[in-house]
Order: structure tokens, then C-alpha cells, then sequence
């Protein structure tokens, strides 16, 4: 895929950015920086979109992540747990020394090495510059390797003859999917629907940001407090980081 | 001798087509749904975008997916957008799936036979003709859309 963007163009807008955003009164910004990507252009690796997951606030038993993740992608099972698509699940962990119960959500953990990219004998599965995996149906061919090589078991595989998809989430039979990071809203600055509903229900067990930008609440929070990854031995430096693991 | 075997073949050849030429002739035009309304255009001539819709919306689906190029300008092309215009209620108040000759691209794909995919994976109606189960949380939004609205409309 060529980068079709003119440099100089690039440049000069990002300078003019930067000049607007000086005129107006010093330390004062319209605008932060890390969501300032004109939706003209093309995503950068100045960005890594990220995720951090509070285990000790996330509710027990609570599905708002997972039931608004179905609704923004219009995910309808078939009643059949097995093989209907999810791309985020709740997961429960208890210890058994002490009985103590941690409840999470899991989903594709956007690894900067993505395993499903390693393996995909056709360049579907990829890796966007901004972090972001995700399958090009258009190229996918629905042989599932992804989903052997992914430690997280975060990809699902459409079985099914599909209708009425939603605008935002094209799917159909015979090619495999998973959390997109809802890059239709991210690229218009929005946040991951799952983060919207975990805030919305006063949760805030969800936390979104440039995991590249140091003044970015992810940032600050990841700096202050860390955040581990699930299976860090395998060293795929993942997107999502979660805490109280 | 080679050279009159293959011109009475060609021959031959040109005798076969024409038969399914006529054939062609004989099967009617589908027709096709206009889009109603004053000053409704589509983005292209109608010629230009009879042969060449598909490298439109081709190109950008590379862009939008890849390089996360959403943007809406005059050179933006767009699979829903063709949907929204062409695909609509038939006198009955039906709006024709991809299952349907009725339906827009199957008309004229069907009339050209060439086997299209694009309905496998995105939607083949309007969304505002989709009904779908509506979650708790949709209906919370839409109360909510509809209370800001409210709540703009008493502001003013």
C-alpha cells in the first residue's frame, strides 16, 4: 500500500496546526495534539492507540463492554456460544488459595508483533500504523490460521450467512473478525464503544488513549500506577494493559 | 492448409456469437430505479459510472481501511451512498434485498451476468429500512439524542 499523502502537504498542515494553536493565547490549546489527525489524512505511527483495563473496577457480572461491542458492530449470535462472533468476552478469575474473584474483559490486545499477522498467507491480517490489527475481508480467505496463532483467542470465525450489517461493521460468511478498536470512531476522534459504555455506567474501568503520546491520560496513568500484559512472556508488546492483575 | 482451416473456423466462430448476440437483444433492459428528487445527482455521469463504479468504490475501501482516510470531499466515493440513493421501496413498500432482481446492482449485474460478492458482507438496504433488535443501551441513546435535541430546540 503506497502512501499516496503528500509530504510537504503533510508538513505544512501540521505546522499550521501548531501555529494555530499558538496564536490563541499562550498554554492554551483548542485542541490535543494526540487526536489532531485531519480525517483526510492517512494514520500515522506517531499515534499507538492504547488501552488500559482496571480489574479492581470492573463489575462483576457486569456485560455493558461486551452487550454495547454487539450493538455498535450489530453482532447477533445464533444461539450457538461455540462458534457465534465476540469480540470482546467477559472473563472471570478466581484464586484458588483465597477465593478472590478478578473479573475482566479481554479482547484482541493489539500487539505491536502481532502473531495473526506472522502467520496470514495473504497479507489480510494486518497491522495498521497506528497499532491497530485488524483482518481485510476483501482478502481474507477464512483459513483460521490467525486464530490458532493468537495466545488470546480473540478472533472469531463467521460460519453463517449474514444480512443487515451495520454500516460501520461489513461482515459476512467465510472470513474471520475481531474488536477493530472501533477504528470508524476512533479515526473521527471517538472512543471505542466498550470504553464509552464502561464510562457511562460510571465504571470507568475503561481507560483509551495514545499510548505514544507522554501527556495523554493512558500515559500519565501507565507512568504513575503501570500495567501489566497478559502472557508478557511472549513479548508482543500488547495495546491493552490491564491493572490489580 | 492451416491458414484455410483457420479461417473457416473463424468463420465458424463468428457465426456462433452471433446467435447469443441476439439472444441479448432479446432480453429487455432492466429497469432501473432513478433517484427522485430535485438537483439529485449522482457523483458521475451516468456512461462513466456504468463502466467504472467498481474502481471507484475500490480505491477507497483501501484508503478508509488501511490508512484510516474517512474523510467525505467531492472525489469520495462510497458503497452506502450508492445504496441510499438507488436502493428503495418498490410500489408495494418493499425494499428489495440482493436476493431480489428488483434490487438495484442485481438488475443490472444479473442482466450483464457477472456474479458480484459485495452483499456477502455489507448491507444491501438504507440502514434506516434495517430493522434491528433494539439493545437497552440503543434505546437509552436514542432517548438521549432525542432529549439533546429537545433541550437545543428549547435553548434557541
Amino acid at each position: 500500500m503506497s502512501d499516496q499523502i503528500n509530504d510537504s502537504r503533510r508538513s505544512f498542515l501540521s505546522k499550521a496546526a501548531i501555529a494555530g494553536s499558538i496564536t490563541i493565547a499562550p498554554g492554551v490549546f483548542l485542541h490535543q495534539t494526540a487526536h489532531a489527525k485531519p480525517d483526510d489524512q492517512a494514520v500515522s505511527n506517531d499515534t499507538r492507540w492504547g488501552m488500559l483495563i482496571d480489574t479492581d473496577k470492573c463489575a462483576k457480572g457486569c456485560t455493558g463492554c461486551v452487550d454495547a461491542c454487539n450493538n455498535e458492530h450489530g453482532l447477533t449470535g445464533f444461539g450457538r456460544p461455540e462458534t457465534d462472533t465476540q469480540y470482546i468476552r467477559k472473563v472471570s478469575l478466581v484464586e484458588k488459595q483465597t477465593g478472590h474473584e478478578i473479573s475482566l474483559p479481554l479482547m484482541c490486545q493489539h500487539c505491536e508483533n502481532p502473531p495473526c499477522v506472522d502467520v496470514c498467507p495473504t497479507g489480510a491480517s494486518f497491522k495498521r500504523e497506528d497499532g491497530i490489527v485488524l483482518v481485510d475481508k476483501h482478502i481474507c480467505i477464512g483459513c483460521r490460521y490467525c486464530m490458532m496463532a493468537c495466545p488470546y483467542k480473540a478472533r472469531s470465525f463467521v460460519h453463517e450467512n449474514i444480512e443487515d450489517q451495520t454500516l460501520s461493521a461489513p461482515r459476512g460468511k467465510g472470513t474471520v473478525e475481531s474488536c477493530t478498536m472501533c477504528t470508524h470512531r476512533v479515526d473521527k476522534d471517538g472512543i471505542p464503544a466498550c470504553v464509552e459504555a464502561c464510562t457511562e455506567d460510571d465504571h470507568n474501568a475503561m481507560l483509551f488513549g495514545d499510548l505514544n503520546d507522554p501527556d495523554s491520560e493512558i500515559s500519565k496513568e501507565l507512568k504513575k500506577h503501570g500495567g501489566k500484559q497478559i502472557r508478557a512472556d511472549l513479548q508482543l508488546n500488547t495495546g491493552v494493559r490491564y491493572q490489580g492483575l | 492448409m492451416t491458414k484455410r482451416f483457420l479461417r473457416i473456423s473463424l468463420i465458424f466462430t463468428g457465426l456462433i456469437m452471433l446467435f447469443p448476440a441476439q439472444g441479448i437483444a432479446d432480453t429487455p433492459f432492466p429497469s432501473i430505479h432513478e433517484p427522485e428528487g430535485e438537483g439529485v445527482k449522482c457523483v458521475k455521469d451516468e456512461d462513466e459510472m456504468r463502466r467504472n463504479h467498481m474502481n471507484y468504490i475500490l480505491h477507497q475501501r483501501d484508503k478508509t481501511m488501511r490508512e484510516g482516510v474517512r474523510a467525505e470531499s467531492d472525489s469520495s466515493y462510497s458503497l452506502a451512498k450508492c445504496i441510499n440513493c438507488h436502493v428503495q421501496p418498490n410500489d408495494k413498500g418493499e425494499v428489495p434485498t440482493h436476493d431480489s432482481k428488483e434490487h438495484f446492482c442485481v438488475a443490472c449485474h444479473q442482466y450483464a451476468s457477472v456474479q458480484i460478492d459485495c452483499f456477502e458482507c455489507h448491507a444491501d438496504r438504507p440502514q434506516k429500512y434495517i430493522k434491528r433488535d433494539q439493545s437497552p443501551r440503543a434505546l437509552k441513546q436514542q432517548l438521549k439524542e432525542v432529549l439533546d435535541a429537545k433541550d437545543m430546540g428549547d435553548a434557541q
